[in-house]
């Protein structure tokens, strides 16, 4: 009690920054779950302060590549002879027993993948032509082939990857590290959002903070216009009448401040000085200009200031290099019920250089080594043909990768079946890919809960088990 | 003090570290302990109790069980839950180190002293009803008296009155939601010197009969009603529901009696004669998403959809976590599993219905309309006296010449591509709900009941799961066929052969016209038609049959048949395939789609495979036996008759005009209907609240811990009587603390979702009790009771932090301060609105488009084409109008807090970031609102700088300004005048909202006037005091 109170007293004081001393008012008190058990050191009114996790952390810092519309595994990464050897045949009887597709007729003709596969790096793991680049990195990376999930509909899929609930309403994966550590940067949000292609079929609630406080919420950094909304001032104003308008505020609040005595004032005022640095650090971050030819190559960048997958990709290393705690970069293209032959190859060379550049660029930085890469999709796609030329939604087996951050490199865990169809070995649920995730961030899942309605929610609900194999 | 509740205090709430109770108390000590550590093993939940130990329960937690007893009343050496939880030794540890809870020394002690004193058990407050204590004698105002003696229990005193300008404006804000003009301020204060209490007293009666007061209280209420204007997830289209926001308005401003107000939103449908505004109320429960992603099961997604009308009904009326029941029993409350599926069985059995809803004028069109065809159809009647037997005779040779059709019971329904997945219904009709795709083919196959067919018909029928019942699922019900096929493939054929066609009739159909504007979707070059039944079989796609008998009418079962060139034989095992190829769809992601709804086929070996050229309703009606048809039936009959005749030409010519000048409704309205008796639905547990996983059926019936449920055959209409009954524990404390939440930041229960075991004791819970009751013995009424509050002095104090109160109780829990806390999202926009001069105040109606970020609206999987950002007045509609985007959260408000109705929300937590910071600085309405507001302290200002900072101080926060205040500004104006001189800024961009159309200025001013209270206005808007409710 007297703790929370002086750390009240000492918000007042702060003067460091960034969303740290932002309040919840007194609506506060319903961060108790989690402060009052798990951290001595938090007040609520400092719902975004640093934060010690459960334990010492493998990751400090995750960037997550959300491939929405789910990436064929079959194509990608899982690579099956036997499928390949019966393509255009009938998928056995029992292997569909029960199974109902989302638009196809399960019993549709198998599709061998049209793509090579080649083995890469000291692991020798087998890997897609279509991903030449990342292949290189293929001793980094650790491999989740026997990814499960619940939905088979984009939205429900995506919201369930996202917030471990195939029903919308529940606090994203970076909503809860945000809740779980705080904010580490000075100057930037502690969750960044970066989309390219189109929105995604989960929109917002894939980085939403749920029944969390609205601090949690993922920051979209826009790729046109303002990098943070209404981050300019208005037409007509410069950074001195701005400066002098921010003063007068500054004093007027201070006014108020000495005749109320609410701590809100105080930190409204931080906040509006705050958003003041925010003007200059936001488009410093998105500005290119300090990055080298050598870099921008690397990337694939060829205009600095045209928004797509290859900007997010460096951009999320200039986050991470910021204290920034979670990145996510969305890219929704990869829903391929038709024109696999082109759509994925497409896909696949739009992003894999980029990818395979941040790689590299954090490696060496030594970023790598604490902070986690995820790359992957909702769901997987069906080894039976839709049309002849695509894929539909498969949600008993697909394939993620995680790199740094704690996860062992050039790893493949789980199987599948010869036609990438079932889970034949140590299957991962979505639940399980989660409860990883805040493990490597220092988080045991089960004790990471928020009270709402009477309950302690967790990102995992009621499942969830760390896959210790893949950690290093 | 005791040793015990001071630790403890941290946490539970501040207050008992004040408390001077040195016993253990079970509610507020005891429960919470149990209920987080012990429960989910030893409670309500069957499943996962282990060695069948309750704990929530008195007789099972002191039972013998082979000589061991968890808990001896009075002797804590012999109770084995206290020998357990002190255990040092890991394998009989309680609770178990696995699960990860761990309880404190001071909990562990607590326990044993609660043994100690006795171990008795309470049951939860809120359980039982609510009982109205009399006041303590500390205060006249019962609201005054329970918190002045809980203060002085504390050794705390009230704050005195808040000031004068304080009050004017806490008041606006709390009832209307806007501030006060400085004319009103200065009327105020003046009144409020000469007579305090009078002054106030007359001001909430005046704001409350203002309509806005409606608009403040509806958004609080539209946030439980997880209220929006699109459907949300990847399509999230865009939906016509404002009717009902209207509603809510309507109702807060009449002072519905609250138990009304619920019973209409839970069950409006169901009331006997009820009124079209009965059924918009019924919205409310349709206020949750709708998943319209391609290829989705719908039943899946419908089951959800209850699911989240449970939670919704939970949160809005009964305060309870019903959700924890959706997948097992309650952990914690005791709510079973089988329980909350006889709630669900309520809502289950329920169509997601639409209607039209239409203006007063509009239905007094209607009923006059109808009354004119009355009066012809009369007319009729007396110019054919015998019109009966001549109906039965038209009758006699309808059914000579009727062909006889046999329905066709398929094997196959599907939407070539699976976008759909039509679902075949125990009729053999055929239902396509889920995604409305504008164009496709849907395939429809199977072996025949008939081994010669001459023709097939198609029947489009109605179903309440349709837009208006359908019988389409168009934006108007309606639905276009643009080409019908038929093939065979005769036993040992592999391919199919298709079927000739000779003809196609129609019951209903209308000369060739241009396919309606909405459908289309290159409006120059767009050569699609729709018409006559002949464009079903043309071979080409741009030709459309569709049955639209114009508004009311269209809502009718319709039906075409082709006939076949040749008859064609059908020995056993053969089999049809139809395909009906849509093309007259538009491209707007499914919003204009002309969707089949429900259809039926049915295969003739009749010699003239045609349907009769009268309503399809009619020859429904034939084919019953005349005892069994329904009054609509006889309508349908004697409008068909009367169309037969030569002789009524003329009048049915008339009629017939009557009948095109039926209007098109205003809007139309998601609802919630009863099923038809022949769709109706049985309810099945779900296992672990599966949709795929039905178990046992399940009655309707409510949990057992609350009041009972009156009859046997009980209603949704009697589920709503339940919730508001007055034995019911919970609905009317629920409210009133969802109205002290509002008044004063956060309610008397601190956890507004939940007034379940695990909420937090209330410190107030005899002041919420008394108001609880005291709304029910009153009939309900919100004003009445929002009036109470108002006029306590704990709600009239200042809200200034004193010393002693940062230390004793800086949450304010004990209230011997006002209340002080930023103003709702909608409330801090609507203030700059206001103040500006630029509100426009007008109420009601379709949600406004504000500016957004190109980039924001490029972000949403389904393209937005329809966001036309409002360039006129509604530009500056309240807050509580702005279009409500589930996938695309409205950047100012959601800055600022406001939920994006994914679910139902009973509470806001404030937060105070940098991102909003930006928001009410930068965004454009915002610094428009500075604009105007520059402008009006020119006009209305006062001549000098001094009075002008003064006004501009009074429009935002409501107080004059001080000379410290009044200092800074004239500094800001100084500097601010010589940049704008200097050329440094641009005066005409910062001055006017459109700078080449600048208004007309006040005499005497420049624009340079202008530009520098522009800035300083903005400066206004921003201040902690204008954002705050102070």
């Amino acid at each position: 009690m007297d703790h929370e109170l002086k750390n009240e007293a000492a918000s007042i004081q702060s003067r460091r920054w960034f969303l740290r001393n932002c309040g919840v008012g007194m609506a506060g008190l319903a961060l108790n779950s989690l402060l009052a058990r798990d951290t001595a050191t938090s007040s609520p009114a400092n719902p975004l302060a640093s934060r010690s996790p459960h334990f010492v952390p493998k990751a400090k810092r995750v960037i997550y590549i959300f491939q929405a519309g789910a990436p064929s595994h079959l194509d990608l990464f899982d690579h099956k002879q036997e499928l390949i050897k019966r393509d255009g045949e009938l998928p056995p009887a029992e292997l569909l027993e029960g199974y109902r597709a989302a638009f196809i007729n399960p019993k549709s003709a198998l599709l061998g993948t049209k793509f090579d596969f080649n083995r890469h790096g000291q692991s020798g793991i087998e890997i897609s032509e279509l991903l030449p680049n990342i292949a290189k990195h293929v001793d980094d990376l650790c491999f989740i082939k026997s990814m499960q999930t619940d939905a088979v509909n984009h939205a429900p899929a995506q919201i369930m990857l996202s917030t471990g609930h195939s029903q919308f309403g529940r606090p994203s994966i970076g909503a809860w590290t945000l809740y779980g550590l705080g904010n580490e940067s000075e100057d930037l949000p502690g969750y960044v959002v970066l989309s390219s292609a189109k929105g995604t079929s989960g929109g917002a609630s894939n980085y939403g903070c749920g029944f969390l406080p609205t601090v949690y919420n993922g920051v979209p950094f826009r790729g046109k216009g303002d990098p943070i909304l209404y981050l300019s001032n208005p037409k007509g104003y410069d950074a001195q009448t701005q400066r002098s308008s921010l003063d007068a505020l500054k004093q007027l609040n201070q006014h108020t401040m000495a005749s109320i005595s609410d701590p809100e004032t105080a930190s409204r005022v931080q906040a509006y000085e705050t958003a003041y640095r925010l003007q200059t650090s936001a488009p410093e971050l998105m500005d290119l200009g300090s990055e080298s030819q050598a870099t921008l190559d690397a990337y694939a960048i060829k205009d600095p200031k045209e928004s797509n997958f290859a900007r997010n990709c460096l951009l999320a290393r200039r986050l991470v290099e910021r204290d920034v705690r979670f990145v996510q970069l969305f890219h929704e293209a990869w829903d391929q019920h038709d024109s696999l032959d082109t759509d994925l190859p497409k896909n696949c060379k739009y992003t894999d250089q980029p990818v395979a550049a941040l790689l590299q660029d954090l490696k060496d930085r030594d970023l790598l080594k604490d902070t986690l890469v995820v790359w992957g999709g909702e769901f997987g796609r069906t080894p039976m043909a839709q049309g002849d030329n695509g894929r539909d939604h498969h949600n008993r087996a697909f394939t993620m990768w995680l790199a740094g951050g704690g996860v062992k490199g050039g790893h493949v865990h789980g199987a599948t079946d010869d036609f990438g169809f079932n889970v034949t070995e140590n299957p991962v649920h979505v639940h399980d890919l989660n409860a990883t995730l805040l493990h490597l961030l220092g988080f045991d899942h089960e004790r990471l809960t928020y009270r709402f309605q009477g309950r302690d929610f967790r990102l995992t609900d009621v499942h969830g088990h760390v896959v210790n194999d893949i950690i290093a | 003090m005791s040793r015990y509740a001071f630790i403890t205090a941290a946490f539970l709430t501040p207050t008992l570290l004040l408390a001077n109770d040195p016993s253990v108390d079970y509610s507020r000590d005891i429960l919470p302990i149990l209920s987080d550590n012990c429960f989910e093993c030893h409670g309500p939940d069957e499943e996962t109790r282990e060695a069948d130990l309750r704990l929530d329960i008195a007789e099972h937690a002191y039972a013998d069980r082979d000589g061991a007893i968890a808990i001896v009343p009075g002797d804590p050496d012999a109770s084995d839950l206290v020998f357990l939880t002190q255990s040092d030794v890991e394998d009989e540890q309680m609770p178990p180190p696995k699960s990860k809870k761990i309880l404190s020394e001071t909990e562990k002690k607590l326990l044993e002293q609660w043994i100690e004193q006795g171990g008795e058990y309470e049951s939860h407050w809120a359980f039982s009803r609510p009982q109205k204590d009399t006041p303590p004698t500390t205060a006249k105002h019962p609201i005054d008296a329970f918190i002045r003696q809980r203060l002085k229990e504390a050794g705390l005193k009230s704050s005195s009155s808040a000031s004068a300008h304080t009050l004017i404006r806490r008041i606006h804000l709390d009832l209307i939601g806007l501030p006060p003009s400085p004319q009103e301020i200065e009327a105020f204060v003046k009144a409020y010197r000469s007579n305090a209490q009078s002054s106030i007293g007359t001001l909430i009666d005046e704001l409350m009969t203002r309509p806005a007061f409606g608009e403040k209280w509806a958004r609080q209420w539209l946030d439980i009603a997880r209220y929006a204007d699109t459907n949300g997830f990847e399509k999230d289209k865009p939906r016509e529901q404002w009717i009902y926001r209207d509603w809510v308005i309507k109702a807060l401003n009449a002072d519905m009696p609250y138990d009304q107000f619920l019973t209409e939103q839970i069950a409006g449908d169901l009331i006997p004669n009820r009124t079209q505004d009965q059924l918009v109320a019924s919205g409310f429960m349709r206020n949750g998403m709708v998943n319209e992603e391609g290829a989705i099961i719908p039943e899946q997604f419908r089951l959800e959809g209850i699911f989240d009308r449970m939670d919704c009904f939970g949160k809005a009326t009964i305060g309870l976590t019903l959700q924890c029941a959706q997948c097992h029993s309650h952990k914690f409350d005791p709510i079973s599993h089988d329980e909350y599926f006889g709630l669900f069985s309520f809502f289950n059995d329920t169509s997601e219905a639409k209607s039209w809803v239409y203006s007063d004028e509009q239905t007094q069109s209607i009923e006059s309309t109808s009354s004119q065809i009355e009066t012809l159809e009369q007319e009729i009647k007396t110019q054919r006296p015998n019109w009966q037997s001549e109906i039965a005779e038209w009758e006699m040779e309808q059914q000579t010449d009727a062909t006889e059709w046999t329905t066709w019971d398929t094997d196959l329904q599907e939407w070539e591509g699976g976008l759909n997945h039509p679902e075949e219904l125990a009729d053999h009709s055929i239902l396509i709900l889920g995604h409305p795709s504008p164009g496709g083919v849907a395939k429809i196959e199977g072996e025949t009941q008939i081994n010669m067919a001459t023709g097939m018909r198609f029947e489009a029928l109605l179903h309440k799961d349709l837009p208006f019942s359908g019988p389409g699922r168009s934006y108007w019900g309606t639905f276009a066929i643009s080409e019908w096929e038929v093939s065979r493939k005769w036993p040992n054929e592999t391919e199919w052969t298709l079927v000739e066609l000779r003809s196609a009739t129609a019951d209903f159909d209308f000369k060739p016209r241009k396919l309606h504007t909405y459908f289309q979707t290159n409006k120059e070059e767009d050569e699609r038609r729709v018409g006559p039944a002949r464009f079903l079989i043309d071979g080409d796609n741009k030709t459309a049959w569709s049955p639209d008998r114009g508004p009311i009418l269209r809502h009718a079962p319709s039906s075409a048949s082709v006939a076949f060139k040749e008859p064609l034989a059908l020995p056993q095992g053969s089999q049809l395939q139809v395909r009906f190829t849509k093309r007259h769809g538009g491209s707007n992601g499914g919003l204009d789609n002309q969707q089949m709804g429900r259809f039926r086929l049915a295969l003739t070996d009749g010699a003239n495979p045609l349907v009769p050229a009268y309503d399809h309703a009619a020859t429904m009606a034939l084919s019953k036996p005349k005892s069994d048809r329904s009054s609509s039936d006889n309508a349908a009959l004697f409008r068909a008759w009367r169309q037969s005749q030569e002789g009524l030409k003329e009048l049915n010519t008339k009629i017939a005009a009557f009948e095109a000048s039926f209007p098109e409704a205003k809007t139309s309205v998601l609802h919630t209907a009863e099923t038809d008796p022949k769709f109706k639905r049985e309810t099945r547990l779900l296992d672990r609240g599966s949709w795929d996983s039905p178990k046992h059926a399940v009655e309707r019936h409510v949990p057992a811990i609350l009041n009972p449920l009156p009859n046997d055959n009980p209603t949704r209409l009697d589920l709503a009587h339940w919730a508001t009954h007055e034995d019911a524990p919970l609905t009317a404390r629920v409210q009133v603390n969802r109205i002290w939440q509002a008044l004063f930041g956060q309610g008397l229960v601190t956890t507004p979702e939940d007034f379940g075991t695990r909420a937090p004791m209330p410190d107030h819970l005899d002041l919420l009790d008394w108001l609880a009751v005291d709304l029910m013995e009153t009939g309900w009424s919100q004003k009445r009771l929002i009036k109470t509050i108002l006029s306590s002095d704990t709600y009239q104090q200042s809200s200034n932090l004193r010393a002693d109160l940062t230390e004793k109780d800086p949450r304010n829990v004990l209230l011997a301060r006002g209340p002080r806390f930023r103003a709702e999202a909608e409330v801090v926009r609507d203030v700059a609105l206001a103040a500006s001069g630029l509100l426009n105040s007008e109420i009601g109606g379709p949600s406004v488009f504000p500016p957004v970020p190109e980039s924001m609206l490029k972000d949403n999987f389904q393209p937005v084409k329809y966001w036309d950002v409002a360039t006129d007045e509604q530009r500056y509609r309240r807050s509580l109008y702005i279009f409500r985007k589930r996938a695309m959260p409205d950047p100012v408000l959601a800055s600022f807090d406001a939920p994006n109705a994914d679910a139902s929300c009973v509470r806001r937590i404030l937060s105070n970031t940098p991102l909003s910071a930006l928001t009410s600085l930068n965004e454009p309405i915002f610094v428009e609102a500075a604009q105007g507001m520059g402008l009006r302290i020119l006009e209305e200002g006062g001549k000098d700088d001094v009075s002008r900072i003064n006004y501009g101080y009074l429009l935002a926060t409501g107080r004059p300004a001080s000379k410290a205040d009044t200092k800074v500004l004239l500094d800001l104006l100084e500097e601010q005048r010589h940049r704008l001189s200097e050329g440094w800024i641009n005066t005409r961009e910062i001055a006017f909202i459109d700078p080449d159309n600048p208004p007309e200025l006040p005499p005497e001013t420049t624009p340079r006037d202008v530009a520098s209270w522009v800035i300083a206005s903005r400066v206004l808007l921003n201040l902690d005091e204008t954002l705050n409710k102070n």
